[in-house]
């Protein structure tokens, strides 16, 4: 079982809360429980620290076991990219879970139920032209697919791949990223799901020595997005940048779950997700985990979580937490802040003239702008905007 | 030639229980090439006017008529006033985290406008604007007020204000808070707005040391939630060696 943690109260109402010293969980997220098999996790109840988040009754039996596989998950990647290898293997492929093991149950549920896996290799000392683009389709409504993918990067390969959820329908998955020696691999996740849309992913990612792993989740659409990512440092240098940003809608529920363990010495570790809320029963939660054990020495760290309120009846819960064994790192922080919309700032723009959808979108891509700007795939940056700017305007009446 | 006419106002202000009237019938017409001057003690309503004006929702107009050039503002939202010709200073200008300098201008220009400037010469009138409010080029970049000194958020109230020429501008203590220098820069700003008299201005102050740099038409004296007096230049100067007693029973200075 997941070992329970103590955090902080559930939610951070609306005022800042940052503060600079350690909030030391009773039991240790590195001594967190990993299995292959679904029966070694108990079926969650919902008073469980890893579940007592999620609305379990509407996860359609992905977590009890009574969710069987109805459809298909669908994988296309681009084909005839130079240096990018697609492959659909078996179970039995042995470079399958090279980035981790499944942490709960519906992880492990997606880990013996799928058929085939797709495996996405950047061959060694490689570049290539423009992202690679990873698709998957849900498998429609009233069904329920689980699905494999693994991106890896060889050494030295410098590569942006973006993975595209869409459709609809019930999914669960594992998804892996392999990052070897000095690579440079940079995800975009998009989970731009139809409304009714369930999925439950969980992502395992395998730093590797000096190499960079630049991850950016965006979370829009689905009823129901709960995903766990894992990064895990193989040898030293690694350096891992986590940004997330997601937009919850009346009735969604969008779940970010972060654990960045850093097991060995001199890596570095750079989290920073922002999500936008409207409408009644929107509800986003952000758990981010940072842990530093005994042996990272020289250890980098820093995660924020921002969460801003546009209209009532929206909810963001976050919980930080930051866990160190060792005193000899380089710096550590971390930060979490809940603030509804500001009146009084839209109030200052319309009266220099700006009318009011015009000031609430100046505001809401101002708070998303320092993701935004870091964002190098222009066709990403621009379907983002488009995306937010498309969100504002179901509010704006 | 442009008209401001407030017609016995009355106003609110929303509490969580009830409401408390501040204003209690405000009359007042300023006329384009006018500076008027409000003067009043702290709590007599002077801010309550400039937001009631504004249109800020946290105040309730119970009666009366705010008119510009015959067009009712008070049937406006907040931006269409603006766009109407109205402006306001803020006392406390507010922060928006994320949104450029340039790109808040551009946008309110633009609104201003009814079109987006050009590119080319909008640069070179905000270089310029900016440089006469001896403010650092590296501000255009910078989220809207956010980390500003008192000082620097007065000089991009006033900044705005040049760049998108209003016909009227009720500026809300603007003076407060400004060193000797800013006070100069600030009010230079001001009287270059009013340079070609085709502009009003409702000035509210609690001090006289504003009216030094710009020169008042008229000054009224508010107290109670209403003009209690009305003179020209010469009652400030008047203000300035008796203070309010006058007008509120109570002593309180208008002099720095």
């Amino acid at each position: 079982m997941a070992a329970p943690l103590d955090t902080t109260p559930a939610q951070h109402g609306l005022t800042d809360h940052s503060h600079g010293g350690p909030v030391i969980p009773q039991s240790s997220r590195g001594e967190r429980f990993t299995s292959y098999e679904v029966d070694a996790f108990e079926v969650p109840g919902g008073r469980e620290e890893d579940w007592r988040f999620t609305p379990l009754k509407r996860l359609r039996g992905l977590h009890d076991g009574s969710a069987t596989a109805t459809g298909s998950f669908a994988v296309a990647v681009d084909s005839g990219v130079a240096g990018v290898t697609v492959e659909t293997v078996g179970r039995d492929d042995e470079r399958l879970g090279a980035a981790g093991v499944p942490a709960d149950r519906i992880a492990a549920q997606a880990w013996s139920s799928f058929t085939e896996a797709t495996v996405v290799t950047v061959a060694a000392d490689t570049r290539p032209e423009g992202p690679v683009h990873v698709t998957v389709t849900g498998p429609g409504q009233g069904t329920t697919a689980y699905g494999h993918v693994q991106v890896r990067a060889e050494r030295f390969a410098d590569a942006v791949v973006v993975l595209d959820y869409r459709g609809a329908g019930t999914v669960a998955d594992n998804v892996e990223f392999v990052v070897g020696e000095s690579a440079r691999l940079s995800v975009v996740t998009v989970h731009d799901w139809d409304a009714d849309a369930v999925h439950v992913g969980a992502q395992h990612s395998a730093v590797g020595r000096d190499a960079t792993l630049r991850h950016l989740s965006v979370t829009l659409g689905g009823d129901l997005v709960r995903v766990s990512s894992t990064v895990n440092y193989r040898e030293r240098g690694g350096d891992a940048e986590l940004l997330g940003l997601y937009f919850a809608d009346a009735g969604q529920h969008l779940e970010h779950r972060l654990l960045v363990d850093h097991s060995v010495p001199n890596c570095r570790s750079n989290v920073l997700y922002k999500g936008a809320l409207q409408g009644e029963g929107a509800h986003t939660v952000w758990i981010g985990d940072v842990l530093i054990q005994a042996a990272a020495e020289g250890t980098e760290t820093f995660e924020l979580n921002r969460n801003l309120i546009l209209t009532d009846g929206a909810r963001a819960d976050s919980v930080p937490n930051l866990e160190i064994e060792t005193g000899e790192i380089e710096g550590a922080g971390h930060a979490s802040a809940t603030g509804r919309f500001d009146d009084e700032q839209l109030f200052y723009l319309q009266a220099r003239g700006i009318p009011e959808d015009v000031a609430r979108r100046l505001v809401v891509r101002g708070f998303f702008g320092e993701i935004l700007q870091k964002i190098t795939v222009p066709e990403v940056r621009e379907r983002l905007e488009a995306a937010i700017d498309a969100e504002l305007a179901a509010v704006g009446a | 030639m442009a008209t401001l006419e407030i017609k016995d106002l009355h106003v609110s202000v929303k509490t969580d229980d009830d409401a408390k009237e501040i204003l209690r019938g405000v009359n007042l017409t300023v006329n384009s090439g006018e500076t008027h001057a409000i003067m009043g003690p702290n709590g007599s309503g002077k801010s309550t006017l400039a937001y009631a004006i504004a249109g800020h929702p946290k105040y309730e107009v119970t009666s009366g008529s705010v008119l510009l050039d015959g067009e009712e503002l008070l049937e406006l939202e907040v931006d269409e006033r603006a766009r109407a010709g109205l402006f306001l200073a803020m006392q406390y200008p507010v922060e928006v985290p994320g949104v450029s300098m340039s790109n808040f201008l551009r946008t309110a220009a633009t609104a201003a406008r009814g079109e987006a400037p050009q590119v080319r010469h909008w640069v070179k009138e905000v270089k310029q604007a900016m440089a006469d409010l001896d403010i650092d080029p590296s501000f255009a970049e910078r989220s809207v007020n956010e980390g500003f000194s008192g000082g620097e958020k007065k000089r991009h109230e006033i900044l705005q204000l040049d760049l998108l020429k209003p016909k009227f501008a009720v500026l809300d203590e603007t003076d407060s808070g400004l060193d000797v220098d800013a006070l100069r820069v600030v009010s230079e700003g001001v009287n270059r707005y009013t340079a070609n008299k085709d502009k009003g201005v409702l000035l509210i102050t609690h001090y006289t040391r504003i009216l030094k740099h710009i020169t008042p038409d008229f000054v009224h004296v508010f107290a109670g939630g209403r003009v209690v007096e009305s003179g020209g230049a010469e009652l400030a100067t008047q203000l300035e060696e008796e203070g309010y007693v006058r007008f509120t029973g109570a002593k309180e200075s208008a002099a720095v």
